[in-house]
């Protein structure tokens, strides 16, 4: 299997010392939904930021509680900020929740393979994405965009549950009212007021502009939400091998020492957690994996 | 009638269709034009129509004491809905309201169910459509069910 090999290629670099957890300060707090939140960090001071690759991660350490990974959803042009958007579920993020601006979080990354820009040159690139997986999205989307005369048609199918439980609204307002971004939404439920679409993400998927046959598709969401996707994305006629799919297991290390985070002959947290469909097809969808 | 059958010649729905089932579709079919707020259909009442959105949005809703409507699933451009038309005791299960100006095309669904009892090849061909259609909503459905979105994370 060429998974770690290929993946590796996609990285642009990795941290100089894995394993050193550096005091960022918090900048700066979002609320993105009701359980979401945007975290604006700054590197220590007298240090420059850490540059990422779009797809990548970091393991954030609330001190004396643990450490949890996080990808990267801030401008990979704009290293000096970093940024990511939790969301408050267990431990440790809710131990990040009662952070307050100018406290410190313990950061250590970035890690982990990065979704295929360089490759996407001269094609159509399609983004599927639902819930808070848009947040490992958003580089690609900001990449692209500085870089938007190198690619065809880009569009952005993003599936949220209702309404309220959208992400960035403002910049997806913003994205909308652009003419070479082609932003579709959609919530899964809505009351009377919404005016927009009620359907499933993979419902945007046949209408939406793209050529099949020379495009990459990046898709990012619950693992099941990527499954139906792969299979609409098929069904158009998107080959296994312009597929890009962002992986979620328990992450520990990063480094591919521990093992927590084995998918099959990988590990997400270093060969993941962007791999391309094709390469992971045969363990995707084994239940005891 | 003739602008008709050239709009239901070229949508996807009826791709491949022999010309004389599209002519016998054309007898059975109207234009019709809603304005934003009015409801096409309403739960309860006969189901005697299936519809082509030409331009527009329609939202199928259905009212839930003490919450109001809730939406189920928006319909748009290129689109077909309605499919209570097909089965008995023909009547609307949801409530359908048009949220901008709505052009379509209707199917009169009495029409049709007469049309394709005399020309099963025809029934064979509709149910086959309608099927494809039905499968795709009801996989929608339960992906919708599934609330893919909750919290999965512990961390």
């Amino acid at each position: 299997m060429a998974t770690a090999q290929q993946n590796k290629k996609m990285v642009k670099g990795g941290p100089a010392y894995p394993m050193l957890v550096r005091p960022y300060a918090i900048r700066r707090i979002s609320r993105e939904t009701y359980d979401t939140f945007t975290y604006e960090l700054t590197p220590p001071r007298g240090s420059g930021g850490v540059s990422f690759a779009p797809g990548q991660f970091n393991m954030l350490y609330v001190y004396g509680v643990g450490e949890v990974p996080i990808s990267i959803s801030g401008d990979p042009a704009k290293p000096q900020a970093l940024v990511h958007t939790a969301r408050i579920v267990g431990a440790v993020t809710k131990g990040i929740k009662r952070l307050k601006v100018g406290d410190s979080l313990g950061v250590r990354g970035p890690y982990g393979s990065s979704w295929p820009v360089e490759e996407a040159v001269g094609r159509d690139v399609v983004l599927v994405t639902g819930g808070i997986g848009l947040a490992p999205l958003r580089p690609v989307i900001y990449y692209l965009l500085i870089n938007r005369e190198k690619y065809g048609r880009i569009v952005l199918l993003y599936g949220a549950r209702t309404p309220e439980d959208m992400l960035y609204t403002g910049e997806l307002e913003r994205w909308r009212g652009r003419f070479d971004l082609d932003v579709r939404v959609t919530v899964d439920r809505a009351t009377g007021s919404w005016r927009g679409n009620v359907a499933v993400v993979t419902q945007l998927i046949k209408p939406a502009p793209f050529d099949p046959m020379h495009c990459i598709a990046l898709v990012c969401g619950p693992e099941i939400m990527m499954r139906f996707t792969i299979l609409d994305l098929e069904k158009r006629g998107v080959d296994y091998d312009r597929i890009y799919v962002s992986v979620e297991r328990n992450m520990k290390c990063g480094i591919g020492l521990c093992g927590h985070c084995q998918l099959g002959p990988t590990f997400v947290c270093k060969d993941g957690p962007v791999y391309r469909y094709s390469d992971i097809r045969t363990i995707f969808t084994k239940r005891e994996v | 009638m003739e602008n008709i059958e050239r709009i239901l010649k070229e949508h996807p729905f009826l791709e491949g269709m022999d010309e004389k089932h599209i002519k016998l579709l054309v007898g059975c079919a109207s234009n019709v034009v809603f304005k934003a707020g009015e409801y096409i259909f309403r739960e309860g009442e006969e189901a005697d129509k299936f519809y082509f959105i030409r331009h527009g949005k329609v939202l199928v809703e259905t009212f839930i004491p003490q919450k109001g409507p809730v939406i189920i699933r928006s319909r748009h451009e290129g689109e077909i809905f309605g499919w209570s038309w097909l089965v008995p005791p023909y009547k609307w299960h949801f409530d359908a309201r048009a949220v901008e100006l709505t052009r379509a095309i209707a199917l009169d669904g009495k029409c049709l169910r007469g049309k394709c009892e005399e020309d099963h090849d025809l029934g064979y061909e509709i149910m086959k459509r309608f099927a494809l259609i039905i499968a795709e909503r009801l996989e929608a459905t339960r992906l919708q069910l599934l609330d893919i979105y909750g919290n999965s994370s512990t961390k």
